[in-house]
């Protein structure tokens, strides 16, 4: 299995979430230059933290243009997972992959600090290994990570058990306390937290291994 | 062409004698384009004329130093086949004119300075000092422009990708007018790719690459090289604007166009600009490099060539690349999206040739302007001071209430405000986040960790600048030892005033001294810095404000940090209780915050024995013998108990003395060489104390949830920790 991580001009967490894949989890990983056409023969798709573009217009609104994510469209059409990581969330929001929109933090300041999340759903490929209601230990660094939807689509998000996480206490505003989603095919996950950054005890949590596991654990039952 | 008169050399802040000197050096009066370059480029920001004669005092050398000061950054071997390039530079002046921009601009160039040379960048820190929140008069500006900076280095450092570690924030009425930014920055490369900015080989190309140029920051390092007055905000076109984002490209474009091989010289474009890059590269490689101004890619339209010049536009770099080599260049730029065009070539006759529209507007030796600038001996008296030398009356009637006043200071309270605006964790190296005594940032490739520290004490300084400096020095090392480091190099920021005042010449030179012997004693040669005279504002100068930057070498694994971890453990005060009397109380955070007051000397330092304490909890440390150490600094052993039983387990102390010395100098005096630990195994920690002549003072014990100091049976302070922490917590939080 191959995990591919995408590089758009401003992403800045490319090499950490390289380097957690390749080194703390020892699979295989390439990195993805933003005008690729194809993905090549990558099993899981990482959209890496940053500032994609320079994050002008809005977090995310240049990215979806780029020619990557129209490969990882049909990609994730096809089943293919698809994990979106701070700034990777906002492109996917951005790029109509999942519903919402990540607003300006309620504090107005720029966040960096590990935070705790739940985990509220076991039944996707980057939970399957935790346990529900596991609280993980996880950093998150953000300035625009309040989560936000209208009241009908955090509602279905709910009744269809796609709240992958939620934080224990809000840093930033988030509706309903949302830190992570799903996809309707369950395929396609955002969270504002960085699991890359807590793969190993130096980096002080290696909570963030359940995520990478539960997606190697899903592709080597394939 | 306008005519040279004598206002218009005036308002180029160049004096008549130095204009004649230009005179003689061109053999003829120079054009307009000539005056501005060499205005730029003889300024005191870009020249050191007031400072360099004294900066030679300075060690510069060392076993580890690969490149000492005069290149962008100094450079040091890490082992391994890998070095460490690193830097302090001061943003202060565009900082007061615009706070957000000034800082991110000050990023911006610092983090170029250790691009250049081949490094990424994988650390950031921050040397800040601002007037006081509270002041009567100025209190709403300092906060705007504390807000300002801090969202300003966010703002760079977290697009940009390297994370902001560490560093201090300090406040003092002297720097109400005139607040200090100074950033260093530090990066890692293998030791064959280090870049110089050298042109070299006559007829290689020059080629410019990032942003165009536009009409902002002309003049920004003669701005930089004169006081403040009342128009000072007309100066705001004077600041440069950044783009994080154009940065992150350059940075990715250049170090991936410099495995090319086809990369001579590289330099990047921060004060003067294309002046500047262009003339010293000539000058380090023996050289002369003539441009076309036509090619240099522009913003607006219209632009003269002295404006094109002396424009400081940020995100641009000059390469020389080898003959024929260009298109491999190029390629690499396009492939991020950044204009690269050939705007010039080396040339072998030593000048610097500006053509414009067919015709050469400057053709200046670069001698001339880098290395014949002008150099000033200038009279230095005695350090300017106003403090009395005699302590007023004091007594405390509570020293709880004193406690927690030190706590809330702007200067010991939490920064945890601060520090959580920046990314401190990107690129997953910080394995000593914000909030201990020493940054730790690992280098992956190598199973080597970066300790690292700034410090520097405007009030010690201002007392002494000579003991202050040589504080400085001792306190950086403490700090790295502290976390089991080796203090390796330094660089350095002088922040003083003008020195054409003998009285501030003499602050300059003492502290230049100071630092010189303490960095010679305790082994860290300064490896490069920055130096940043005419901090005033209408006649009234900073302290001095010599800020050092240490660096230390360490094997990668879990740090020791600053908070007790389990009840019942051996408390130890490492260097013992300290000398103290009423002079040398004058300086500390507690007459600060508690009486209000400044006066006396700044704590004796003694060398030798700070130098002992540090190798002993180096010793322990790497022994694995300490579950907590913390150095003694601001605030003395109150603050350093305190600080340390703010951790997660919250576990505090009973400590117990019995010394004559007055309770207000035993919980907060300031001497050095005191370090507060705890163990599991205090024999060996005295065993290893005494092999190195120091004193462990065994004072107490670790408890659950309380602080408590008792002397000769009396109770001085006994107190929940809640009350404590939020004191301290929630003093800068908005």
């Amino acid at each position: 299995m191959k995990f591919g991580v995408v590089v758009f001009p401003g992403s800045n967490c490319d090499h950490d979430a390289w380097f957690a894949v390749s080194n703390n989890l020892g699979q295989p990983a390439e990195f993805l230059w933003h005008d690729a056409e194809r993905l090549g023969d990558v099993d899981v798709v990482i959209l890496p933290g940053g500032f994609s573009y320079g994050d002008y217009l809005r977090c995310g609104a240049i990215a979806k243009f780029s020619p990557v994510m129209r490969a990882i469209k049909r990609f994730a059409a096809d089943g293919g997972l698809v994990i979106g990581i701070c700034n990777g969330f906002q492109v996917l929001v951005e790029s109509g992959l999942l519903p919402g929109a990540l607003l300006r933090n309620s504090g107005l300041k720029f966040i960096c600090r590990p935070v705790q999340v739940r985990v509220e759903t076991t039944a996707s490929p980057f939970t399957s290994e935790a346990r529900k209601g596991d609280v993980l230990t996880i950093p998150i660094a953000h300035n625009e990570g309040c989560y936000y939807a209208d009241e009908r689509t955090l509602d279905q998000l709910e009744a269809e058990d796609r709240v992958a996480f939620r934080y224990v206490k809000n840093p930033n505003g988030s509706m309903r306390d949302i830190a992570g989603i799903l996809n309707e095919g369950r395929n396609v996950l955002g969270m504002m937290p960085h699991p890359e950054r807590a793969t190993e005890p130096l980096m002080g949590s290696t909570d963030g291994l359940v995520v990478f596991r539960s997606m190697i654990a899903r592709l080597a039952a394939r | 062409m306008s005519t040279i008169t004598p206002e218009l050399i005036a308002s180029h802040q160049l004096t008549p004698e130095e204009y004649d000197r230009i005179v003689a050096l061109l053999g003829r009066e120079p054009t307009y384009t000539e005056l501005g370059i060499f205005s730029v480029m003889w300024s005191e920001h870009c020249s050191y004329k007031s400072s360099r004669l004294h900066l030679r005092k300075l060690p510069t050398r060392g076993k580890q130093v690969l490149q000492g000061p005069g290149e962008n950054a100094g450079i040091i071997d890490i082992g391994g086949g890998y070095a460490i390039a690193f830097k302090i530079e001061s943003h202060n002046h565009p900082s007061f004119i615009e706070p957000f921009q000034g800082a991110a601009t000050g990023v911006g160039g610092i983090l170029r300075d250790i691009f250049t040379m081949g490094a990424r960048p994988i650390a950031v820190m921050d040397s800040l000092r601002f007037g006081p929140l509270d002041d009567p008069e100025h209190g709403a500006r300092n906060r705007r422009i504390l807000e300002g900076v801090v969202s300003g280095i966010a703002h760079y450092g977290n697009c940009f990708g390297v994370p902001t570690v560490g560093g201090e924030c300090l406040f003092e009425p002297c720097y109400n007018g005139n607040p200090l930014v100074n950033v260093f920055a530090l990066g890692v490369f293998r030791k064959e790719d280090i870049f110089y900015a050298k042109a070299r080989g006559i007829g290689n190309p020059v080629i410019y690459v990032g942003s165009k140029t536009g009409k902002d920051g002309i003049h920004g390092a003669s701005m930089a090289s004169a006081e403040f007055s009342e128009d000072s905000m007309e100066k705001r076109p004077n600041v440069q604007v950044g783009n994080p984002f154009m940065e992150k490209l350059l940075l990715e474009a250049c170090l991936e166009a410099m495995q090319t091989g086809a990369i001579v010289g590289i330099q990047d474009m921060g004060a003067a600009g294309l002046t500047c890059s262009t003339c010293e590269m000539g000058s380090r490689g023996g050289t002369g490099i003539e441009i076309d101004l036509d090619k240099v890619p522009q913003r607006e339209t219209g632009m003269t060539p002295y404006e094109i010049m002396l424009s400081e536009s940020q995100e641009r770099m000059l390469l020389v690349v080898e003959r024929d080599r260009e298109e491999e260049v190029f390629r690499v730029f396009r492939k991020w999206g950044l204009d690269a065009v050939t705007i010039g070539f080396v040339t072998g006759d030593g000048l610097l040739r500006v053509r414009s529209h067919g015709e050469v507007v400057a053709e200046i030796p670069n001698g001339a302007l880098a290395d014949e600038a002008p150099l000033y001996d200038r009279h230095a008296s005695v350090p300017w001071r106003a403090a009395p030398m005699d302590a007023p009356p004091f007594s405390s009637c509570d020293l709880e209430a004193d406690l927690l006043r030190v706590l809330a200071s702007g200067d010991v309270c939490s920064k945890r405000w601060i520090w959580e605006q920046y990314d401190y964790f990107v690129r997953t190296n910080t394995i000593q986040t914000p909030g201990g005594d020493a940054a730790i940032v690992r280098v992956k490739e190598t199973g080597t960790s970066i300790a690292m520290s700034l410090d520097g004490n405007g009030r010690y300084s201002y007392l002494s600048p000579r003991e202050g400096a040589k504080l400085a020095v001792a306190e950086c090392c403490r700090n790295l030892s502290v976390v089991g480091a080796e203090p390796a190099a330094a660089t350095n920021c002088l922040n003083f005033g003008n020195p054409e005042r003998p009285e501030i010449m003499a602050q300059l030179v003492e502290a230049i001294e100071g630092m010189g012997e303490a960095c010679r004693f305790f082994g860290t040669p300064i490896t490069g810095g920055n130096v940043s005279l005419y901090n005033e504002t209408l006649g009234e100068p900073i302290f001095p404000t010599p800020v050092l930057g240490i660096v230390g070498l360490m094997k990668t694994e879990k740090p020791v940090t600053i908070d007790f971890k389990q009840p019942g453990r051996a408390v130890i005060l490492l260097g013992g209780l300290g000398n103290c009397d009423e002079t040398r109380f004058g300086g500390t955070e507690y007459a600060k915050a508690v009486l209000g007051q400044l006066w006396g000397l700044p704590p004796a330092l003694d060398m030798d024995y700070e130098k002992r304490v540090q190798a002993a909890v180096r010793a322990m440390v790497r022994g694995g013998l300490v579950e907590s150490a913390h150095d003694l600094s601001d605030g003395g052993l109150a603050v350093a108990l305190a600080e340390s039983s703010f951790g997660p387990a919250g576990v505090g102390a009973a400590l117990e003395f019995a010394t004559g010395m007055r309770p207000e100098f035993l919980l907060f005096h300031e001497g050095p060489s005191r370090i507060l630990l705890s163990t599991a195994r205090p024999e060996e920690v005295e065993r290893i104390a005494r092999e190195h002549g120091v004193e462990a003072l065994g004072v107490g014990v670790t408890v659950e949830g309380r602080i408590s100091v008792r002397n000769r049976a009396a109770s001085l302070i006994d107190c929940e920790i809640g009350r404590l922490r939020s004191a301290w917590e929630g003093a800068l939080a908005v």
